[in-house]
C-alpha cells in the first residue's frame, strides 16, 4: 500500500510537512526537529516543556495582576483617594480578578498538572502531545488579548463576574467586555481541549499496575479538576456567547427592555463559577498532600477518604452555586436549599485538614521552604473556610455580601490556599525541573514575608467588610472608620510585593549559582514517595526508560523501603539503584509540531476580528482551517526524525517502506483533532 | 514455522481494528433501527395533530417525553454502539447528561419555567 | 516472516497502548460529547426561558412549520443511519460502499441545512428576526449553534470522503470514521431534543 506513503498533494499550496519526503526539500516549512534554541520551545510538543511554559506565563501574568492589586491598595490607602477614577478603577480591580483567576492561578495549576499527572502515572507523555501543545499557546494568546485591551480602547469593567445587564452596550460602552467575552472563550478552549488530555491521560496511560487506588493523590485531585473542568467550562461558554451576541449582534437575552432576566446571567455565570472555585483549589490540595507526607516522613494519612474527598468536592461542587446569588431575589425556597448544601460542602475539605495534620501527628518534621507553604496553606486556608462557612448561613451573608469580609474569605482561600500550595510545589519540583534546588534562605524569606503580608493584607478585610466598606467600588469617604484598616492592608500588600521580589531573586539567583558551580541535585534529594522521582534530575526527555511495573500507592517508596517487625522503615535499596539510569535507548518521542502555535495565533485574529474589522476575522477563519487540516493530516510521529541510538528492539522494519510502521505512526487525530 | 503462523493468527486478528471483537448490529439491523425511529417521529408529529393533546398538556409530555429519550437512547447505544462498547464511555456520557439535566433543571425551577401563570 | 508479524501489539510507553484497551481518541471524542451536553443544554434551557416572552414581534411558536420541520428531522435522523452503514463498510474493507454511505450522509446533512436556512428566511419574511425579541435570540441562537456543528460535521465528512478518495483512509484506520460518526450520531441526537423540546411542546 505505497499510496500512504505517497508525497502528500496538499488541497492548499501550504505543505504539511506529513509526508515522508526528505526534510530539505520544503524549506521553511519542514517538519521541525530541533531541540535546543528558541524554536525547539516553540514546537515542543512535550509535557514538561509545555508545563514550564505554563508555569512562567502564569509567574509574569502573577507580576501584572500583581501590580494591579498595588495600584487597588494605593487608591484605597485612605479616604478619596486620587490614584485612580472610578472608570480606572473598575478596569483595574476588574483585570485583577480575571488575571489572577484565569492567568494566574488556573494555569499554575495546568504547570503542576501537565508536568506531573504523565509522570506520576508511569506514562511517556499525555495522550495528545499536539493538542497540550495548542492549549499552553491558546491560553497565552487569550491572555495576551484580554491584556491587550488596555491598549486598545480600556479593559473589560464590569468585574470578573460580569453581571448583566451592566455589560450591555449602554453601560458598558467600550470594546471592554468584548476583549473579555472573546478573551476567556479564547482560553477556555485552552482549558478544555487541555482537559480532555489530562482525563484520557489518566484513565488511559497508566503504567501497567497503577490502580486508579493507587495513583499519587496529586494526580487524583488532578484528575477531579480536569472533569471539573470538562464539564464547568462548556457553561460559561454559552454564558460569554449570549453576552456577545447580545453586544454585537443585538440579541435580547439581557435586554431587560425585551423582557430578559438579568439573573440568567448569575446562573450561568455561577454554575461555571463554583466549580471553578475548586478547579483553582484542587491542584494545591493535591501538591501539599505530595509534599507533606514526604517532610513527615509518613505516608499520607487516610489516602482513601483524601481521594473519596476530593470526589466529593467535585461532586458537591455542582450542588452549591446559588450561594453567590443569595442577595439576588431567587426566593427563600432556593436560599435555603443552597444554603444548607453550601454547609455541607465544608465537610469533605475538613476531611482533608484532619488528614493532612494527622500525616504531620507523629511524623518526623523537616520544615524546608516547601513543608513551610505546604503548612502554610493547612493554616490559612483554614481561616478562610471558617469565613466560607459563615457565608453559607444566608442570614448573615446578606450583611457580609458585597463587602470586604466576603473579599477577605476568597483572598485567603485562594492566596492563602491555592498560591501558597504552588509555591510549596515550585520549591520541592524545582529540582525535578530543573536539575538545582532553590536557595532555602531566600525561600525562608519569601515564605515568613508573604504569609506576614498576606495576613496584613487580607485580615482586616474581615473587620472592615463587617464594618460595612463595600468592594468593587473605587473610594470611600472619612468619617467611616475605613481608615486606619486600609492603610494595615496596603501596607501588608507591598510587603507582599517585597516577598514576591525576594522569590524572583530566589530563582535567577539560584540559576546563577547552580551553574556557575555546576550543581547538580542528583537522584531524589527529598527522599520521596512517587514515581516522577524514579527518573533523574532534571526529567529526561523521555521521562521513562523502561515504563514501571507498579505494585503499590506510593511505588518509588516502597521499592526503596521495606518495613522491620514494628513497621518502621528499613532501607532495602540504594536510590541509585531504583532511580532509572536515563537511557532514551529505542524510545520514540512524538515529533515536535508548528501547528499548534499557528492554530492558537488564529483565534486572537479571530477575535479582534469581531471586535473591529471582520476582515481580520475572515483571515483569522483561514489560518484556522488550514491549522487544523495541517495538524489533522500530519502524523504525531515524524517519519524522518532520527531516533536516538536508533535501535528498534526487535522489529526490522523501516518507517519509509512498510504500511505497518505508518499505521503505527500515522495520526489517528487526523480530521477529528478539530476539537 | 509452525510457531510462526500461530504467532500470525492472533496478530492479524488484532491489527485490525479492535471494534471486531465484539458485536456488531448487521447492516439489516441497522435499516430496521431506522424505521423504528421513523416511526416513533410519526408518531410524535402526530400529537401535532391530534387535538386531544392540544387540550391536554400533561399527557402530550407524557408521551412526547419518553419517545423523545428512546429515540435518544436507541441512537445512542445503537448506532453510537455504547451498548457493545466498553463500559467506560457510557460512564462519561452519562455522566454528562445526568449533570446537565439536573442543573439546568434546578436552574428553570428557580425561573418558575414548569409553574402554571 | 510474513508481513503481518510486522504489527505488533503496542507496549507500554510505545504509541498506541492503553491500560484500558480502548483507544485515546475514542475516549477524548466521548469526553468531549460529554462536554458538548452541558452547552447545549445551556443553550435548550435558555430558550425554555424565553421562549414565551416575546414583547413585540411573533414568537418562534406562532410561525413553525411543523410538517417542514418533521420532514427536515426526519433527513438528519436518516443520516445517522447512513453514517453507521459507511462505517460498517470500512470495517469490512468496503471502500466504494464507505464513500457512498459518507457521501450521503454529508448530502441528507446538506439537505438538513438548507431546510433550516429556507426556515429561517422564511420566519424573518413574516417579521421575527434575530433581534426582533428574546425568544427569537434565544431560538436562533440555539438552532444555529446546532447548524454549526452539523456544518462542521459535513466538513469532516468531505474530509473523510476525500482521504478515501486519495486511499489515505484503509480499513485498519476505520475508527476515524468510527470517531467522526459518534459527533454525528451526537449532533442527530442533540436535535432530537430540539425537534420535541422546541418544536413540539408548546
Amino acid at each position: 500500500m505505497a499510496i500512504i506513503e505517497a508525497p502528500d498533494s496538499a488541497p492548499l499550496a501550504l505543505p504539511s510537512g506529513g509526508t515522508v519526503a526528505p526534510h530539505q526539500a520544503l524549506g521553511v516549512f519542514s517538519r521541525p526537529g530541533q531541540s535546543k534554541g528558541w524554536r525547539s520551545w516553540i514546537t515542543s510538543v512535550d509535557h514538561k516543556r509545555v508545563g514550564v511554559l505554563y508555569g512562567a506565563s502564569a509567574i509574569l501574568f502573577f507580576l501584572i495582576g500583581g501590580m494591579e492589586a498595588l495600584l487597588i491598595r494605593l487608591q484605597l490607602v485612605h479616604a478619596n483617594g486620587t490614584v485612580l477614577n472610578a472608570a480606572q478603577y473598575n478596569q483595574v480591580f476588574t483585570m485583577h480578578g480575571i488575571t489572577m483567576i484565569f492567568l494566574v492561578v488556573m494555569p499554575l495549576g495546568a504547570a503542576f498538572m501537565n508536568y506531573l499527572m504523565p509522570l506520576q502515572v508511569g506514562a511517556r507523555d499525555v495522550a495528545f502531545p499536539r493538542l497540550n501543545a495548542f492549549s499552553f499557546w491558546c491560553f497565552l494568546f487569550g491572555g495576551l488579548f484580554l491584556n491587550s485591551s488596555w491598549f486598545l480602547g480600556g479593559a473589560p469593567d464590569g468585574g470578573w463576574f460580569a453581571y448583566a445587564p451592566n455589560t450591555n452596550p449602554i453601560f458598558s460602552p467600550s470594546h471592554g467586555m468584548d476583549f473579555y467575552a472573546i478573551g476567556l472563550l479564547i482560553t477556555g478552549i485552552a482549558s478544555t481541549v487541555g482537559a480532555i488530555n489530562l482525563v484520557v491521560t489518566v484513565i488511559n496511560l497508566r503504567a501497567p499496575g497503577m490502580s486508579l487506588m493507587k495513583m499519587p493523590v496529586f494526580t487524583w485531585m488532578g484528575f477531579v479538576t480536569q472533569l471539573l473542568i470538562v464539564f464547568a467550562m462548556p457553561v460559561i461558554t454559552v454564558a460569554l456567547f449570549l453576552l456577545l451576541f447580545d453586544r454585537n449582534f443585538g440579541a435580547n437575552f439581557f435586554n431587560v427592555k425585551a423582557g430578559a432576566d438579568p439573573l440568567l446571567w448569575q446562573h450561568l455565570f455561577w454554575l461555571f463559577g463554583h466549580p471553578e472555585v475548586y478547579i483553582l483549589i484542587l491542584p494545591s490540595f493535591g501538591i501539599i498532600s505530595e509534599t507533606i507526607p514526604v517532610f513527615s516522613r509518613k505516608p499520607i494519612f487516610g489516602y482513601p477518604f483524601m481521594v473519596f474527598s476530593g470526589i466529593a468536592i467535585g461532586f458537591m461542587g455542582w450542588g452549591v452555586w446559588a450561594h453567590h446569588m443569595f442577595a439576588s431575589g431567587v426566593g427563600p425556597l432556593s436560599v435555603a436549599a443552597f444554603s444548607v448544601t453550601t454547609m455541607f460542602i465544608a465537610v469533605p475539605t475538613g476531611v482533608k485538614i484532619l488528614n493532612w495534620v494527622a500525616t504531620m501527628y507523629g511524623g518526623k518534621l523537616t520544615f524546608t521552604t516547601s513543608m513551610k507553604f505546604s503548612v502554610g496553606l493547612v493554616g490559612m486556608f483554614t481561616i478562610g473556610g471558617l469565613s466560607g462557612v459563615t457565608h453559607a448561613v444566608s442570614p448573615s451573608d446578606l450583611q457580609q455580601t458585597d463587602t470586604y469580609y466576603i473579599v477577605a474569605h476568597f483572598h485567603y482561600v485562594i492566596f492563602g490556599g491555592a498560591l501558597l500550595g504552588f509555591f510549596a510545589g515550585m520549591y520541592f519540583w524545582w529540582p525535578k525541573v530543573f536539575g538545582y534546588k532553590l536557595s532555602e534562605k531566600l525561600g525562608s524569606w519569601h515564605f515568613w514575608l508573604i504569609l506576614i503580608g498576606m495576613n496584613l493584607t487580607f485580615g482586616p478585610m474581615h473587620i472592615v467588610g463587617l464594618q460595612g466598606q463595600p468592594r468593587r467600588t473605587y473610594t470611600y469617604n472619612k468619617g467611616y472608620g475605613f481608615d486606619f484598616w486600609n492603610m494595615i492592608e496596603t501596607i501588608g500588600a507591598f510587603i507582599i510585593a517585597l516577598a514576591v521580589l525576594v522569590f524572583l531573586v530566589n530563582v535567577f539567583s539560584s540559576r546563577a549559582k547552580a551553574k556557575r558551580e555546576h550543581i547538580t541535585v542528583g537522584n531524589d534529594p527529598w527522599d520521596a514517595r512517587s514515581l516522577e522521582w524514579m527518573v533523574p534530575n532534571p526529567t529526561p526527555a523521555h521521562n521513562f526508560d523502561e515504563v514501571p511495573v507498579v505494585a503499590h500507592l506510593d511505588e518509588f517508596w516502597h521499592r526503596k523501603y521495606g518495613e522491620d517487625e514494628n513497621g518502621r522503615p528499613v532501607r532495602v535499596k540504594a536510590t541509585d539503584d531504583v532511580v532509572q539510569a536515563g537511557d532514551p535507548t529505542g524510545v520514540h518521542l512524538p515529533s515536535p509540531s508548528y501547528w499548534p502555535i499557528v492554530i492558537a495565533a488564529s483565534l486572537p485574529l479571530i477575535g479582534y476580528g469581531i471586535i473591529f474589522n471582520l476582515g481580520f476575522a475572515a483571515l483569522g477563519g483561514f489560518v484556522l482551517f488550514l491549522g487544523i487540516y495541517g495538524l489533522g493530516l500530519e502524523p504525531s510521529m515524524d517519519p524522518d526524525a532520527a531516533h536516538p541510538h536508533d535501535d528498534h528492539g526487535g522489529h526490522d522494519d523501516t518507517h519509509d517502506d512498510a504500511p505497518a510502521a505508518a499505521d503505527d505512526e500515522e495520526s489517528h487525530e487526523e480530521v477529528t483533532a478539530s476539537e | 514455522m509452525a510457531t510462526e503462523t500461530e504467532h500470525a493468527e492472533p496478530t492479524e486478528a488484532v491489527a485490525h481494528s479492535a471494534d471486531h471483537a465484539h458485536a456488531h448490529p448487521s447492516d439489516s439491523q441497522y435499516v430496521l433501527i431506522a424505521v423504528v425511529l421513523a416511526f416513533i417521529t410519526g408518531a410524535e408529529v402526530l400529537t401535532y395533530y391530534v387535538d386531544f393533546f392540544k387540550d391536554h398538556f400533561p399527557i402530550l409530555l407524557l408521551t412526547l417525553i419518553p419517545m423523545m429519550i428512546i429515540k435518544f437512547a436507541i441512537v445512542a447505544a445503537f448506532f453510537m454502539h455504547l451498548r457493545f462498547d466498553n463500559k467506560l464511555f457510557r460512564r462519561v456520557f452519562i455522566t454528562g447528561i445526568v449533570l446537565a439535566t439536573i442543573v439546568y433543571m434546578i436552574v428553570l425551577n428557580i425561573f418558575h419555567v414548569f409553574k402554571h401563570s | 516472516m510474513s508481513d503481518v508479524a510486522i504489527h505488533h501489539d503496542p507496549k507500554p510507553g510505545e504509541h498506541g497502548w492503553t491500560q484500558t484497551g480502548v483507544s485515546n481518541e475514542k475516549l477524548g471524542m466521548w469526553v468531549f460529547l460529554g462536554s458538548e451536553c452541558l452547552l447545549f443544554g445551556g443553550l435548550i434551557s435558555t430558550y425554555m426561558l424565553y421562549k414565551g416572552t416575546a414583547l413585540k414581534g411573533p414568537k418562534p411558536h406562532d410561525l413553525y412549520d411543523i410538517p417542514f420541520t418533521s420532514v427536515s428531522s426526519f433527513v438528519l435522523l436518516m443520516s445517522s443511519m447512513t453514517m453507521v452503514l459507511a462505517l460498517s463498510a470500512i470495517q469490512r474493507g468496503d471502500h466504494q460502499r464507505c464513500r457512498v454511505w459518507l457521501a450521503t450522509t454529508a448530502l441528507l446533512g446538506a439537505t438538513f441545512i438548507s431546510g433550516q436556512v429556507y426556515e429561517f428566511t422564511s420566519f424573518v419574511k413574516e417579521g421575527m428576526g434575530y433581534t426582533t425579541n428574546t425568544a427569537a435570540s434565544s431560538f436562533y441562537t440555539l438552532t444555529g449553534f446546532h447548524g454549526v456543528h452539523v456544518s462542521l460535521g459535513i466538513v469532516m465528512l468531505m474530509s473523510l470522503f476525500m482521504m478515501s478518495v486519495r486511499g489515505r483512509l484503509p480499513q485498519e484506520k476505520s475508527e476515524v470514521v468510527e470517531i467522526v460518526g459518534l459527533y454525528w450520531h451526537f449532533v442527530d441526537v442533540v436535535w432530537i431534543l430540539i425537534f420535541t423540546v422546541v418544536y413540539l411542546i408548546p
